[in-house]
Order: C-alpha cells, then sequence, then structure tokens
C-alpha cells in the first residue's frame, strides 16, 4: 500500500509541476489543484498507514498501537479547505484575467496570435 | 498582565472585518470609523503588550503564553507574546493605523471592501507573529495570504490583475511547500508545538534526522518566497508596483513576516541548543541567499524606471540585507537587524505612498505607471548652463515652491525617504544601519561577514543613486504634467510615518536597549522552551 501510495502522490507531482509551468491560466489552476491533491494525501499518509484502524479510542486503557493517528486527518482537513478556498479565489482571479486581457495566457499577452 | 490580553490583537480585527461586511459598502461612515477606532485600540493592545512583554524579567527571557482554549500545552494551540512578538505586532499596527487616512482619500475607493480586507490583513499578521503552533502559522498565513490577494487586486485593472494572478499562483505553490515541510517534521517528531519541537530536536535519531532537515528546508523556502530570496523573489516588485500605494506600504510588511518566521525559528530549533548535528542548520544558505538577495536588489534598482518598482527593488534590498544578518546567528548583529527591521518597512512605507501621490493624476489609465525618462548625464546639462543664468533658475526654483506647496512637501517628504533608505546620517535609517554594521566588525571574521558587510555600504550607496536620479527627473526636471493635488489625510500618513522614524532619530536609547533585549532573549531558546512547556502542568 505504501508503494502504491508514494507512487500516486508522485504522479501527481509530477503532473501538477508540469502543468504549472504551462502558459495557460486553466493549466495552471489545474496544475495547483492536482499538486494540492497531492500534498493532502502526503499529509494524511504522515501518520502512518493502517487498514481498518480506528482515529477514535474507544476504551481507556486500549492498545495505542491498534489505532491510527487521528492528527494527520484534521491536519489534511483544514488543509482541504484552505486549499479549496484559494483555488476558488484563483479561478475567480482567472475568470478576471481572462476578462481584462481577452486570453488565457499567464502574461495576458499571447505571444503566438 | 490579563494573559487574555494577547489573543485580543487576533479577535478585534476579525469581529471588526465581520461587523464592516455585514454593514456593508453603503454605509462607509460608520465602515470607517469602525476601521478608525479598530486600529487605534489595536495600537493600544500592542503598546500594552509591548510592556508586559519589556516589563516581565528585567533581564533575560519572559514569556507570556495563553493557551487557546485552555488545552494543555502539548495537545492545544499556544499563542506566546515575548519581546519579539510584541515588537512586531505593535509595528504591524502602527503601519495599519498610519495608511487609514491614505485609503481614505475618495479616489481610492474603486473595488470594494478595502476596510474588512485591511482588518483581516491585519487579524492574519497579528496571528502569524504570536502564534507557537507550526500549523497555526500555517493557517495565520493563509489568512493574511488571502486578504492580501485581495488587497493586491484592489482597484481592478488589467496589469493589476495580471501581477495578481502571478502573485497568487507563487503564494499558492509556496503555501503546498509549507504543508509538505510542516508535515515531514510533524512525522518525525510527532509535535508542531514549537517549543516541543525545539526541545525534541536534539533528540531526533540519526536515521530521521535528514527527514527532519529536509522538511525544515521545505519550510524554509516556503518563508523564503515569501521573503523573495533572490530566485524565488521575482514576483514581488511587480505585485508591489502595481497595487494600490496604501496596499504596497502595508506590504512592506509582508516580506517581514517571512524574516520573522526564519529568524524565530532558525534561532528557535537550529539554535545552539539543537545539538552537534542540526545547530546552525540552513544558516549559511541564508547568509549567502540573502547576499544574493540584495545583488539581484540592486541591480533591479538601478535599472528600475517607474517610481513604484524602484520601492519595490528597495524592499527587496532590505529583505536581503535582513535575510544576511538573521544567517549570521550572533545577537548583537540580530539586534542591528531588528533596528533596520522597523526602519527600512517605516521607511519603504512612506515611500510607496509617495510614490502613488507622484505618480497619481486623477486618470486612473496612466497614474499607475511614471516612467522615469532615460539617464542621460550629457543630454540638459549644455543646455541648461549655457541659456539660463544662476539668478533666472533660483527666481524659477522660488517661484514654483511659492505657487504648488504639495510639490515642496512632497519633495521633503521623498528627500526624507531617501536619506532613511540609503542610510545616510542625520535621520534613524542612519542609526539602524549602523547598529547593524557596527557589531559584524567585533564578529570573528568570517569571509561571508565581509562580504555583507561591504554589500549593505554599496547598497547604502547605489539607493543614494537610485533615489537621486528618481529625484532630479520628477522634481527638478521640467515636469510634463502638473502635480496632482495632494489631499491633507494622504500627506497625514506619510507624515505619520517619516514622524515615526524622526522620532526614533531622537529617542535612541530606551528602543536600542530594547532590540538588545529581545536578540539576547531569541538566542536564548532554551528560556522559551521552559517558559512554554510548563505552562502546560500548571492550571489557573
Amino acid at each position: 500500500m505504501e508503494l502504491v501510495l508514494a507512487a500516486a502522490i508522485g504522479v501527481l507531482v509530477a503532473s501538477g509541476v508540469w502543468l504549472l509551468l504551462r502558459p495557460r491560466t486553466f493549466q495552471v489552476i489545474i496544475g495547483l489543484t492536482l499538486i494540492s491533491y497531492a500534498v493532502n494525501l502526503f499529509i494524511f499518509s504522515i501518520g502512518g498507514l493502517r487498514t481498518g484502524a480506528d482515529p477514535v479510542l474507544h476504551e481507556v486503557a486500549g492498545d495505542i498501537g491498534q489505532y491510527t493517528d487521528p492528527l494527520p486527518q484534521a491536519l489534511v482537513l483544514t488543509a482541504i479547505v484552505i486549499g479549496f478556498a484559494t483555488t476558488a479565489l484563483f479561478l475567480v482571479v482567472l475568470l478576471a484575467s481572462r476578462g481584462l486581457t481577452g486570453n488565457d495566457h499567464v502574461d495576458g499577452e499571447d505571444g503566438t496570435p | 498582565m490579563n494573559s487574555a490580553l494577547i489573543i485580543a490583537p487576533i479577535v478585534l480585527p476579525l469581529l471588526v472585518a465581520a461587523l464592516q461586511l455585514l454593514i456593508g459598502e453603503r454605509r462607509r461612515r460608520t465602515v470607517v470609523a469602525l476601521s478608525v477606532a479598530s486600529c487605534v485600540a489595536l495600537v493600544g493592545v500592542a503598546v500594552a503588550l509591548l510592556l508586559a512583554a519589556s516589563q516581565q524579567g528585567s533581564e533575560a527571557a519572559m514569556t507570556a503564553v495563553y493557551r487557546i482554549g485552555d488545552w494543555p500545552v502539548r495537545f492545544g494551540i499556544v499563542l506566546v507574546l515575548d519581546r519579539l512578538s510584541a515588537l512586531m505586532v505593535l509595528l504591524t499596527a502602527v503601519l495599519g493605523l498610519a495608511i487609514l487616512p491614505y485609503a481614505l482619500a475618495p479616489w481610492r475607493h474603486r473595488g470594494g471592501h478595502f476596510q474588512p480586507l485591511l482588518q483581516f490583513l491585519l487579524m492574519g499578521l497579528n496571528g502569524a507573529f504570536l502564534t507557537g503552533d507550526l500549523f497555526n502559522l500555517f493557517v495565520f498565513f493563509e489568512v493574511l495570504l488571502a486578504a492580501s490577494y485581495g488587497l493586491a487586486l484592489h482597484g481592478s485593472g488589467a496589469r493589476r490583475v495580471s501581477a495578481g494572478l502571478h502573485y497568487i499562483a507563487v503564494n499558492l505553490t509556496a503555501s503546498m511547500l509549507f504543508l509538505l515541510g510542516v508535515s515531514l517534521i510533524f512525522g518525525v517528531t510527532g509535535t508542531l508545538n514549537m517549543a516541543a519541537l525545539a526541545e525534541l530536536i536534539p533528540s531526533v535519531p540519526e536515521r530521521t534526522r535528514a527527514l527532519l532537515h529536509a522538511g525544515a528546508a521545505l519550510l524554509g523556502v516556503a518563508f523564503l518566497i515569501k521573503t523573495a530570496m533572490w530566485p524565488l523573489g521575482f514576483w514581488l516588485p511587480r505585485t508591489y508596483a502595481a497595487s494600490t500605494p496604501a496596499v504596497a506600504a502595508m506590504f512592506a510588511l509582508m516580506t517581514k513576516v517571512g524574516i520573522y518566521v526564519l529568524l524565530r525559528l532558525s534561532l528557535l530549533l537550529f539554535g545552539d541548543g539543537a545539538g552537534p548535528a542540526s545547530s546552525h542548520f540552513g544558516s549559511d544558505w541564508m547568509l549567502w541567499g540573502g547576499i544574493a538577495t540584495v545583488v539581484a536588489g540592486i541591480v533591479g534598482m538601478l535599472g528600475a524606471r517607474e517610481l513604484g518598482k524602484l520601492a519595490g527593488y528597495n524592499v527587496v534590498i532590505s529583505a536581503g540585507t535582513l535575510l544576511s544578518a538573521v544567517g549570521l546567528h550572533q545577537p548583537a548583529v540580530t539586534a542591528g537587524a531588528l533596528a533596520y527591521l522597523v526602519i527600512s518597512t517605516l521607511g519603504i512605507a512612506a515611500l510607496f505612498l509617495v510614490a502613488g501621490l507622484l505618480a497619481s493624476d486623477g486618470d486612473e489609465e496612466t497614474d499607475d505607471t511614471l516612467n522615469l525618462e532615460p539617464y542621460d548625464p550629457g543630454g540638459d546639462d549644455s543646455k541648461g548652463v549655457d541659456s539660463k543664468s544662476d539668478a533666472l533658475f533660483a527666481a524659477e526654483d522660488e517661484s514654483r515652491v511659492v505657487l504648488s506647496a504639495p510639490v515642496a512637501i512632497l519633495g521633503l517628504s521623498f528627500f526624507a525617504c531617501a536619506i532613511l533608505l540609503a542610510g545616510l546620517p542625520p535621520l534613524s535609517g542612519f542609526l539602524a544601519k549602523f547598529a547593524l554594521l557596527a557589531p559584524m566588525l567585533d564578529a570573528p571574521p568570517r569571509v561571508g561577514t565581509l562580504v555583507l558587510f561591504t554589500l549593505i555600504i554599496v547598497a547604502g550607496f547605489c539607493t543614494v543613486i537610485a533615489l537621486c536620479r528618481a529625484g532630479i527627473q520628477i522634481f527638478w526636471a521640467e515636469p510634463e504634467r502638473p502635480f496632482a493635488q495632494v489631499r491633507v489625510s494622504e500627506i497625514t500618513s506619510i507624515l505619520i510615518l517619516l514622524g515615526l522614524c524622526l522620532l526614533l532619530t531622537v529617542v535612541v536609547e530606551g528602543p536600542l536597549h530594547y532590540l538588545g533585549d529581545t536578540a539576547r532573549q531569541i538566542h536564548a531558546s532554551a528560556s522559551y522552551i521552559h517558559e512554554v512547556l510548563p505552562a502546560a502542568q500548571v492550571s489557573p
């Protein structure tokens, strides 16, 4: 499972960076979104991967090893919310830029008409 | 001091901003009154915090801790007040209050919600300065960035939106690096509390130390992007030049947030107490990166054709200087750097405001760009000397001064900004630079220190050249268009900022003593840990 997750994060980041460096604003925002997915997965996995383990303690005397770390899950929730909001804001700016300049180049001017 | 006062600089702007949003843009008087009240109150609170921080324990470190929700330190989030954070909160509040009158001038009300956004920005800044938890720091960074996105776009227009687009993309990427760094550090140590981290770092097993360093380095890169270190800072001059002057003046503080975090974390986590493997991790990078930044800033400043960009490159130079000074890890240099931080922030903010007034023409499309003429020393000289006598010159000057008082005020302000930023004698810029440079001579000679020492002096010299050139073209060359009317409210902002710098020229001893104590306090990381952590056991 670790290998699959690591590969998924790697592929997401690689595609995200590629898209981030493209000249179209839409590609940039998709790239940013992919990177933020990868980062969220990364945060999620940082507490160690366990299948079927519970983050909430049921019994006080229970073995801590039976549970998964709840803190990364809380962190990833915060990160998702903030990432979502900033992406939405970026989308608005992207549309404003499209409206003001008439094209979707990141610099506002298209070198190749 | 009531420890709940520590959270006031965060809660107050939040509530005011929410209230302003509810009231809406239409009742502008109420909104503005709320803003003014909030900023005045913030200055009051900040002064109270500063006094509290400086009274607690006359000698070394005393820090006040506020536990949010009264959770024990290792589980909950803490706000930590020490001399450094009190100083930064005060600087934020003063700057916020100072730019308010400028932002009230009628023509700047294009695009709404300036006031709530400013309050949110203040909230984010104060939170970032006060928090003692890495993830909470991320949250406050996002708050201040989100507000800054809105403010950078304030006034709209193709140039602003295009610059804002780059700014947002760069900062979103930086936030991702921030998250990666935080989660790596959490994965290695299992805590995000700064004090607990600092306590754990010496005992991190060798096996995972490399991972910890990687996490810290990623975190560092995220802050260096915000600080605009050389290869990472190309977004800054364009964004700052494109935003409205009041906003740019506030942004002069934003690079300092990166400096603040780097200063705090590098001394706390990787100071002398971090064990042989981790102490001074990354400080060489900061030193040489800062030096490269100063060089890049000088080159950019000398080439800038636009007063806004010139001010933007001044931000870069001051950020680079501070970065290198932080990288030196010496208490005396840090104290000087803090003095330089305060003065350069106020000076650059004033320069942005002056630049805005000089460029403003009432006509929004052209006022953004005040293009300076290409530098041509041979061009006008011969004509001027040959055709006009000195007496004629004097008469002309005289008449202009009488006719247009705004030019005199603006010229004086510009002159004061130039002296401050270049660090020339009578004003406080010189004192700050002296406080920064003098301890470098006492330090054991290193190549980096010598290079930095030389470079700071060269940077001051180049600032003189660039600002003289701009000043000559704006004030002495025949203006192509008349200067815009200067409103009292606008000039008030500039006078507040410059007056503060002037005040710091006269009142030196107290502030310098405070900064010396501050530097000693943040260099004693062990006491920070002991102040923050035992608070867990004591219940009020």
